[in-house]
């Protein structure tokens, strides 16, 4: 098992016709992975095919990494692109603020709320949950940052849009992940100030 | 931009560390001394720690197998930098400055300038045989190039704009 090994080694060991080598590569990156499809497809059945095609075209495609960036950048920007392809041939409407289902959503969390079962949800779940009540480009740009560990350069590129850009998207994504969370877990909200 | 946003935005750019060096002194100066700024910066570091220690979700337990089974099926594919030679390319692009600037010549060499005689432009103009520069093949084939060329660059023209139309959607 390639466990210690850095991203670069692993794929050299690959490149030489150790294909068991990538075993590595997902174990290391498929939770990264799934989350970023699932904030972008929205459905955990549609996340895990598409995080599967993701480690299918990165391995056919690994000769073409060249180490002029992170592995995990490289890796990310087949997400974004394979993500659009899905979506597109799905004819999923990407979630929209004012989509009907994003309130659906909010409602059903709000019921939760009235039911008493958020009261037991950590801090935690209630950041996630607000996440997945965010539109896909703002969860795909949140999750970037903070989950995936890019770098503002890295999540712009990744993207394909300019720094300046990603750094606004990123600061309104933030404003509307506040936002729902004073919205939808007030409570929460509460007391963490 | 209300107050309130602009406050937000500074100090979003300062706990992210991409704020402009001599806006941090400013920035740290309004946090000892302003309460507004204070509890919005408490406000904004707890939502930016509840982030960043936020969890993966996880795919299912076969996600690893999974994958392995469909890539034992798979060749990885050369790099694309064995397969395309950039000599070829620009091999392509010389061919085609090349014959431009044949065309060019040829057609200067119509007009007959010759320093002593009629120097008046429009008067050599139209002693060019346009005909005959039209009716050649050669500038026939350059010309549907050009255009099939022309096509491809409306065809990326429209793709980048739809990619756009798509990011803003």
């Amino acid at each position: 098992m390639s466990t210690g090994l850095s991203d670069n080694e692993i794929i050299s060991q690959v490149l030489d016709g150790d294909h068991q080598a990538y075993a590595g590569l997902v174990n290391r990156y498929q939770n990264y992975v799934f989350t970023l499809t699932l904030r972008i497809v929205k459905n955990r059945e549609d996340a895990e095919e598409v995080a599967q095609d993701v480690f299918i075209k990165a391995y056919k495609y690994l000769a073409d990494f060249r180490g002029a960036s992170k592995f995990t950048t490289w890796l990310y920007t087949i997400v974004n692109n394979t993500c659009i392809s899905f979506l597109r041939k799905k004819k999923l409407d990407i979630h929209s603020l004012d989509n009907e289902k994003v309130f659906e959503m909010a409602g059903n969390l709000d019921s939760g709320m009235k039911a008493n079962l958020v009261e037991h949800k950590s801090k935690l779940a209630m950041v996630h949950d607000a996440i997945g009540l965010l539109n896909a480009d703002d969860a795909q740009i949140i999750t970037l940052f903070y989950k995936a560990e890019q770098s503002l350069e890295e999540t712009a590129q990744i993207l394909g849009i300019e720094v300046n850009t990603a750094k606004v998207r990123l600061h309104r994504a933030r404003t509307r992940l506040k936002e729902k969370m004073e919205t939808h877990f007030a409570e929460e909200v509460k007391d963490l100030n | 931009m209300n107050t309130q946003q602009t406050i937000e935005e500074r100090l979003w750019n300062f706990i992210d560390g991409t704020a402009i060096p001599s806006e941090i002194p400013v920035i740290e100066q309004l946090l000892q001394s302003d309460e507004a700024w204070k509890k919005k910066y408490k406000e904004l570091l707890q939502v930016n720690k509840l982030l960043k220690s936020s969890e993966l979700d996880a795919p299912s337990l076969r996600f690893t197998k999974n994958v392995m089974e469909e890539i034992s099926r798979l060749h990885i594919a050369p790099a694309t930098k064995s397969y395309i030679n950039n000599k070829i390319i620009w091999g392509i692009g010389f061919f085609f400055i090349a014959l431009l600037v044949g065309f060019l010549i040829y057609g200067f060499g119509q007009m007959g300038l010759s320093v002593g005689e009629e120097t008046s432009l429009s008067r050599n103009l139209n002693k060019v045989d346009f005909s005959k520069f039209f009716s050649n093949t050669w500038v026939n084939a350059f010309l549907m190039i050009n255009v099939v060329l022309g096509l491809f660059l409306l065809d990326n023209f429209f793709t980048a704009k739809r990619k756009e139309f798509r990011k803003q959607l």
